[in-house]
């Protein structure tokens, strides 16, 4: 059985590599995987609690989160692909027509 | 404590020489006559038609997030139906509306038509 | 296991008339032909009012339900007013513009209501989870609302950055809660305040957990460094969205950081205080000065949005019952400014939103007097004059700070306020003092629009003069709060 330690440090590398991720990355699919990634570090912390505490509200709260993404990810979904049919482009940094 | 492991590393250790080793004899050993038939990327009697990186329809999308939608929804059937007895009536109450809401949705995208193929 | 009672319902009910109302609105949708759609409109109006009439029901039977994780006491009662009066405004509003934009569907009514319900439960939440959820419903639902002219390239791209950002920033948040959950193994706001401040010394964890759920919220209300989403965002979204999202999100967002850290968290004053501290100073400034390179009006009301939540911060930096009474009031006023302003913009801004530069609003003072005094009315309210109700609302939240000895947060805020006179008075400028003809062609304004803003300059006006009542309510609400 994996420690509290072992779970949280995973979780808090994950969650570092989705952020950082967000911020590198410039095609818009692979920043949304990293937000994807980042939630997912966000649930293996709560269910690591919530071992650890013997109390089930965390996983609870883990069956939401999995919700929350996934219809986050199909709203998200659609507005890249109204995005890439407007401009035939994923790369964020030529989506910027509203800078002065 | 740490000797607990040692059968794992003998076995990474031996999972990976008899890899390497396999491959390595079979691109040393094997003998190679290649025609265009063996190098078109399916073998299986069929002729390839088109390009791979063909755009798909955009109705491919569109169905895998409804599927995605509808197919999380379902999770929470699960603890529902482990704690259902428990529950009585309140939960079959519940659950009936909140299936309800999902069959609003599917009536919704059924009209806009989301799920006719042929479009 | 408790069980569940009819009083609980009771207590959501305006959630669940709006709920089941936007289902409604979305399975009508398909059935009712395009030129009808606007009935749609009137129906999602009819929710509002019943949800309002419920929350009137309500608001006699206080307490709390569903095991402590929903209240309904004066605090939500006052925020979801506040959210129903901006989606009612916002509905007025957008009946025209979008049949005028030819994006006449019925989900938009239906999407307001769903951002509603989402923004209600996060001010009457007391449970993590649940205000997680409304933040993701009314976050979701505006994502789309942003992108809803789907062949608008500007439309397309203010969504995929309120996307891409408010997801981040969720996750950001929802970090926090875990970290939160983890220290004192409760979601529920009333039992985590009695275990955080049972323990003696607050582990450094927390304070991660508290940095975390800021950031994530600091995201939604558009502070500095978390702003730069919001000019794009503004600008490019539908002009009455923009109304909705630069309001109501907005206000939802202080109502959890009104709970979360005015209340839960009291104890961890000091970290908190600077966290406020240091971004209402940084907001006000990059919003002020920000705002003043703009040429076009709905950036520069972005920038002014953004000036606005520093403001607000002050009184959150300042606390207590005077500070979040002043909190409380400034928002609602905000809200009439704002949305009057950018509904009016959406009006003035012609077909497709095609003449949305400042100079483009030359000589309208003398082509459509009555349009652009009440624009002027807004902007002097936004810039806080005198006798208007954001000159009330501001000298509450400085009269609050310089009370609890925030002096130099105070003198930045009073600043930079003198500074935004500027940027506000210039459209009033070029309105009345440029010659020249208005570019957009003049269209006559529709009564629902007419009718929402009347409401809104009529507010301004009256809780500019006569505030006794309203701060009464707010007093009451920020009660509870220590």
């Amino acid at each position: 059985m994996a420690p509290l330690n072992h779970i949280l440090a995973l979780s808090v590398i994950l969650f570092g590599l989705g952020a950082a991720g967000f911020v590198i990355r410039r095609n818009i699919i692979t920043i949304f995987m990293c937000i994807e990634l980042m939630l997912n570090a966000v649930n293996l912390a709560f269910v690591g609690f919530s071992r650890y505490l013997g109390d089930l509200s965390g996983q609870i709260f883990v069956f939401f989160v999995i919700v929350v993404a996934a219809a986050e990810a199909a709203v998200g979904l659609a507005i890249i692909i109204a995005v890439e049919r407007n401009r035939q482009t994923l790369a964020i940094d030529e989506i910027d027509s509203m800078k002065m | 404590m740490i000797q607990d492991y040692l059968p794992i590393l003998i076995h990474m250790v031996i999972v990976v020489v008899l890899a390497l080793a396999l491959m390595g004899l079979s691109s040393w050993v094997g003998v190679r006559r290649p025609t265009r038939e063996k190098n078109a990327p399916y073998e299986c009697g069929i002729p390839p038609v088109g390009n791979a990186r063909e755009k798909f329809s955009i109705s491919f999308y569109l169905v895998g997030m409804l599927f995605i939608l509808f197919d999380v929804e379902v999770a929470f059937l699960f603890p529902w139906a482990v704690v259902y007895k428990s529950l009585k009536w309140f939960g079959f109450i519940e659950m009936f509306i909140f299936v309800g809401v999902l069959f609003a949705g599917y009536i919704y995208i059924w009209k806009k038509g989301a799920l006719d193929w042929s479009r | 296991m408790s069980t569940v009672q009819a009083s609980d319902f009771i207590c959501i009910l305006p959630q669940i008339i709006l709920s089941g109302f936007a289902i409604l609105v979305m399975v009508f949708e398909p059935f009712v032909p395009a030129a009808r759609r606007v009935m749609l409109g009137w129906f999602a109006l009819f929710a509002v009012a019943s949800a309002g009439a419920a929350l009137a029901w309500t608001s006699t039977l206080p307490g709390t339900a569903f095991g402590g994780s929903v209240e309904a006491s004066f605090f939500s009662i006052f925020f979801m007013a506040l959210f129903l009066l901006v989606a009612a405004l916002c509905l007025l509003g957008s009946f025209d513009y979008l049949a005028r934009d030819h994006v006449q569907h019925g989900e938009y009514y239906a999407l307001i209501l769903m951002a509603t319900v989402g923004m209600c439960f996060m001010a009457s939440s007391t449970e993590l989870i649940l205000v997680f959820l409304g933040l993701e419903i009314s976050s979701i639902s505006t994502y789309i609302l942003a992108g809803f002219k789907r062949q608008d390239a500007l439309s397309n791209e203010s969504a995929l950055k309120y996307f891409l950002l408010g997801s981040f920033a969720t996750a950001f948040f929802l970090y926090g809660i875990a970290f939160v959950y983890g220290l004192s193994g409760t979601t529920n706001l009333t039992a985590l305040a009695e275990r955080i401040h049972a323990q003696s010394s607050p582990p450094i964890m927390l304070w991660v957990a508290l940095l975390l759920m800021f950031i994530g919220l600091a995201f939604k209300v558009s502070t500095a460094p978390f702003h730069v989403w919001t000019p794009d965002v503004y600008q490019g979204a539908p002009a009455p969205v923009t109304a909705f999202l630069s309001v109501g999100p907005k206000a939802a967002a202080f109502a959890v950081m009104l709970r979360v850290f005015l209340v839960t968290f009291a104890g961890e004053g000091a970290v908190l205080f600077w966290l406020l501290w240091i971004s209402a100073a940084l907001t006000m400034i990059i919003g002020n000065l920000g705002a003043l390179a703009q040429t076009n009006v709905k950036r520069m009301l972005a920038y002014s949005a953004i000036a606005h939540a520093g403001y607000v911060l002050v009184g959150l930096a300042t606390g207590g019952e005077e500070g979040s009474a002043s909190v409380m009031f400034y928002l609602l006023v905000y809200a009439l400014m704002n949305v009057g302003a950018f509904l009016l913009i959406a009006h003035l801004a012609g077909t497709g939103e095609h003449w949305t530069n400042i100079e483009d609003f030359r000589g309208l003072g003398f082509e459509r007097p009555g349009v652009a005094a009440c624009l002027t009315a807004l902007m002097l309210s936004l810039g806080g004059f005198p006798t208007t109700a954001g000159f009330l609302g501001k000298f509450y939240l400085f009269r609050a700070a310089v009370g609890a000895g925030l002096t130099g947060l105070t003198v930045i805020a009073v600043v930079t306020s003198v500074i935004s006179v500027y940027y506000y008075l210039r459209l009033v400028v070029v309105m009345y003092m440029q010659e020249g003809t208005p570019q957009a062609p003049s269209a006559p304004m529709p009564w629902p629009l007419r009718v929402a803003l009347a409401v809104c300059v009529a507010g301004i006006f009256l809780l500019g003069l006569f505030p006794g009542n309203v701060l009464t309510l707010a007093h009451l609400a920020a009660m509870p709060l220590p």
